[in-house]
């Protein structure tokens, strides 16, 4: 309710500072009045119960993972950029953000003119500057990593630059004249953001429908709490669409309420960038039990309750999986109050796809982390109460079951291996289960381009998704351009 | 430990570090720390005529420039001598003297260019139990304006007037501070040596404007929306004080009078490379105006310890590179050398790259895996290279050995041989 309300010149300060204010109070009533029912709980509580922890600590564990860069901190972190030459870092960045211009114009004193280095080339540049991966992006690429193995903190660094600019409400791109175009762009996440602004400012007009009730994709609903606080996920969403002549559908889902022939006929082009919706299946005996979920589920209701304690979380989890969203569902159920929480990866702990710093990240919050065993059986009546593992071997045949099997007590069990297209409309040639494009973007169907997660193509990352939407609608422009 | 302790003129002090006439030295509770500290010696803050005192400006007096993190490089200032009265200022330097035996007390100097004045103030500093006096000739603002520091510097009879009139009515050693803003050096350094100075001190601060306050549309440092040039000093401007003590050093007509170097003297390497450019004892200004007084600590034991790794008296230092301080024409044109980079330290920033290929002799080649190597056939050995690289000694120079191909000009590396003789030379061919 609250973003409906804040207009689009609005500043993002006075917009953040409403959602502090929203937030603080809601946290003094629950204070007041289920204090003695917050006590009463605690992570050894037996089941899956709300409040293992006091308001005070949930509100610190669910803070600002990496907090921001003050304005001295940044010029420090500045100085240490060397200005390379055809610098590493771009090279290393899927939408080839002039990383050591924008430090310097940091380090001149113009954040403005950093910011706008970086949104030219990722207009969620926001966004990807606290997701980003940069230890195994920009910041493994730094020459200081190989220096001294301190890279330059770019990420921290985007976000000074970015978070300076969008706190001024300032959008620093202007729409050319209309071109009479429409687009239709089905997503509202990562790569349909980026798609939709990039055609906007061609002078194309463009309609977003989206499936959710929010836009933003995985940056509102797939990104670990900590990672984006004060709801900036909505308040990029409505940064971005300053630019004019984007107008956004909820709860629209293609298949469902949105047809693709339709698309097709009505609009001059048509970019999917609608995500992966499905989930992979463990595969295993009793995963139908109660309290076995998607963590793509859990991570998405964490995201959209404010209030934390409300949260009911169980004393023991089990984690499947290897990517980020086992990392950020782990984490997360421990900084609810979970007593144990433990990630099983069916491979060896170097090709989890979490990286190092991820890794680190969740043991360091208190997450335990099994490699080489793969989920046999979910044992329980009608809920989960343990789970059976077999161990691995990885040899050059594929990965074996060997005989060896251990049990883990669960009484909430988070799926997180991997996720799926579905739905995919019919026509469109798939590859590896996504929608085959070629390096422009470009589906089999003549008129539409895919990009994101539901594309062949990039790492599933946000900034992967954010170059695919970007350079989809280059291609479309010029599509639109030539046609014209 | 190698020994520091230092006679400079006659005037002993434990180490050859001693404090610049400057804000450090203005006052009693300041020169007793820097004493406590370990400096060797002081020359106290310049004082005037009797009478009532200069008064400084009440904004900003400094102006700065900064490296990375905010490293301070340079500062000016706009301060100009004591302004606090000159009987407080001779109880104080008594009290300190007599308290501190060990440790040199030279007082800084500066009043109207009559003899009547020098005479008065030399009378009156006369039981002081000061060391020696230093002349301030150098001070480029405020009191140039009134005809005195920098504007006497500027002209050589000047500097020997007033010099022969202090050796005249004063017994105590005299060192004339120069200022570096003048053409040539060494008209004023041998004018002091004609008025009988027993040594020069050098560099006083370098004519400045620090930067633009690009609101206000002022110089800085700002006094109510309007700036004047000030005194520049600090590790930027250490070069030029390097230079100006070498022309000293060298020359036929100041060889052997002794000299103070200052200028940037920042750590104990600065205090070594002053001295071995032959400058028998160092003065500090900006570096404890940055750090505070306990940086001697830091140039004491560097000092030693380099001294004691070169088996090396103090004295041996001083002048020890004069000799090969020479002029463009001595150089050897048939010494050649080329840039190396060692592929082990190399952090593939790419500097050495843009600045050879944008910049130079396009002699550094960049691979596709990003490995920077030099072409010989091209490198004229520059440096710039090694100079921008940000590891150290990552880029060096090897020198190529006599008989050995320059792939560059396909000549092997002859004998020494300067310009005077080149063949390229108009004058070497009119000399045949």
């Amino acid at each position: 309710m609250l973003e409906r309300k804040v207009t689009k010149n609005s500043a993002l300060a006075i917009f953040y500072l409403l959602i502090k204010i929203s937030t603080c109070a809601s946290l003094g009533q629950k204070n007041s009045k289920t204090g003695s029912l917050a006590l009463s709980n605690s992570p050894l509580t037996p089941g899956i119960v709300a409040g293992r922890l006091p308001v005070a600590a949930l509100a610190d564990n669910f803070a600002d993972h990496t907090p921001p860069l003050d304005r001295h901190e940044a010029r420090v972190a500045a100085d240490r950029c060397y200005f390379c030459h055809d610098a590493p870092c771009i090279t290393a960045c899927p939408t080839s953000i002039d990383i050591p211009l924008f430090i310097r114009q940091i380090a001149t004193g113009t954040p403005d003119a950093a910011a706008k280095t970086i949104l030219a080339q990722n207009i969620l540049g926001g966004m990807c500057a606290r997701v980003c991966p940069t230890e195994t992006l920009c910041e493994e690429a730094c020459v200081r990593e190989a220096a001294e193995g301190k890279p330059v903190e770019i990420g921290s660094l985007q976000r000074f630059a970015t978070d300076t600019l969008m706190a001024k409400g300032v959008h620093p791109f202007t729409r050319a004249t209309p071109t009479g175009r429409k687009v239709a762009v089905v997503g509202a996440g990562p790569a349909g953001l980026a798609c939709a602004h990039r055609l906007a400012m061609k002078g194309h007009d463009v309609v977003i429908s989206d499936a959710r009730p929010k836009a933003g994709g995985l940056n509102e609903y797939g990104i670990a709490s900590y990672k984006s606080t004060n709801d900036f996920a909505q308040a990029e969403v409505e940064w971005l669409l300053q630019i004019g002549g984007i107008t956004l559908h909820h709860g629209k889902a293609l298949g469902r309420d949105v047809q693709l022939a339709d698309l097709q006929k009505d609009y001059d082009a048509v970019f999917l960038g609608m995500g992966l919706a499905g989930v992979n299946a463990l595969r295993a005996g009793g995963e139908e039990k109660s309290n076995v979920q998607n963590a793509v589920d859990f991570i998405a209701t964490l995201r959209q309750t404010a209030d934390k304690a409300t949260l009911p979380i169980g004393r023991d989890v089990v984690v499947i999986g290897g990517g980020m969203t086992a990392v950020d569902a782990a984490v997360q159920s421990k900084l609810l109050g979970a007593e144990n929480v433990t990630i099983v990866y069916r491979r060896g702990q170097e090709k989890m796809s979490a990286s190092g710093y991820e890794q680190e990240h969740a043991t360091s919050a208190g997450v335990r982390i099994v490699c080489n065993a793969a989920p046999v059986a979910v044992h329980g009546d009608a809920a989960v109460s343990e789970v059976e593992f077999a161990y691995t071997e990885d040899t050059a045949n594929g990965l074996t079951l060997t005989a060896q099997t251990f049990r883990l007590k669960a009484d909430q069990v988070f799926k997180a291996i991997g996720q799926s297209l579905t739905g995919a409309p019919d026509g469109l040639t798939l590859s590896g289960g996504k929608i085959a494009t070629d390096a422009a973007g470009r589906t089999s169907l003549a008129g539409v381009w895919a990009g994101g997660d539901c594309a062949t193509g990039g790492d599933d990352l946000t900034v992967t998704a954010v170059a695919e939407g970007r350079d989809a609608a280059e291609d479309i422009h010029a599509h639109l351009s030539a046609r014209a | 430990m190698a020994d520091l302790s230092s006679n400079f003129i006659g005037i002993t002090s434990p180490n050859p570090f001693w404090l610049a006439s400057a804000p450090p030295t203005d006052k009693e509770y300041n020169v007793r720390r820097a004493f406590d500290a370990g400096w060797g010696g002081v020359v106290w803050k310049t004082l005037g005529s009797e009478g009532p005192p200069i008064v400084n400006v009440s904004g900003p007096r400094y102006g700065a420039i900064w490296g990375a993190d905010r490293r301070l490089l340079g500062l000016n200032n706009i301060e100009l001598i004591t302004d606090r009265p000159l009987q407080v200022n001779l109880e104080e330097i008594r009290r300190v003297k007599r308290d501190y035996p060990d440790r040199a007390m030279v007082i800084s100097l500066m009043v109207p260019c009559d003899e009547e004045s020098w005479k008065d103030i030399l009378h009156r500093i006369e039981d002081t139990g000061a060391d020696g006096v230093e002349l301030n000739f150098g001070c480029p603002h405020g009191m140039a304006e009134r005809g005195m520091g920098s504007a006497v510097g500027q002209v050589p009879e000047y500097i020997e007037m007033v010099t022969a009139w202090v050796k005249h009515y004063s017994k105590m050693p005299c060192i004339v501070k120069l200022t570096p803003n003048v053409t040539s050096i060494l008209p004023p350094a041998m004018a002091a040596k004609r008025g009988g100075a027993d040594a020069v001190s050098l560099i006083n601060t370098i004519k400045s404007v620090t930067n633009v306050d690009l609101d206000h549309f002022s110089p800085f440092p700002m006094i109510d929306g309007q700036g004047s040039h000030g005194g520049y000093c600090g590790p930027a401007v250490k070069p030029i004080a390097l230079n100006m003590v070498g022309e000293i050093a060298r020359h036929a007509d100041t060889r052997g009078l002794p000299i103070s170097g200052i200028g940037g003297v920042t750590t104990w390497r600065d205090a070594a490379e002053f001295m071995a450019m032959g400058a028998g004892n160092v003065q500090v200004c900006t570096a404890v105006m940055t750090y505070g007084f306990k940086i001697v600590q830091e140039m004491i034991s560097g000092l030693s310890q380099y001294l004691d790794q070169k088996q090396m008296s103090l004295n041996q230092l001083v002048g020890r590179a004069v000799p090969n301080f020479v002029e463009w024409q001595d150089l050897n044109l048939n010494y050649v050398t080329k840039a190396v980079i060692s592929q082990d330290d190399c952090i593939k920033c790419g500097r050495c790259y843009a600045a050879c290929e944008d910049t130079s002799h396009q002699a550094i080649a960049m691979s596709e895996d990003r490995t920077f190597t030099v072409k010989d056939d091209e490198c004229v050995a520059c440096n710039l290279c090694v100079n921008v690289c940000p590891v150290d000694n990552c880029i060096t120079m090897k020198t190529l050995p006599k008989g050995a191909m320059d792939e560059r000009t396909g000549r092997e590396v002859g004998d020494y041989a300067n310009w005077q003789t080149h063949p390229n030379n108009p004058s070497s061919h009119a000399a045949e």
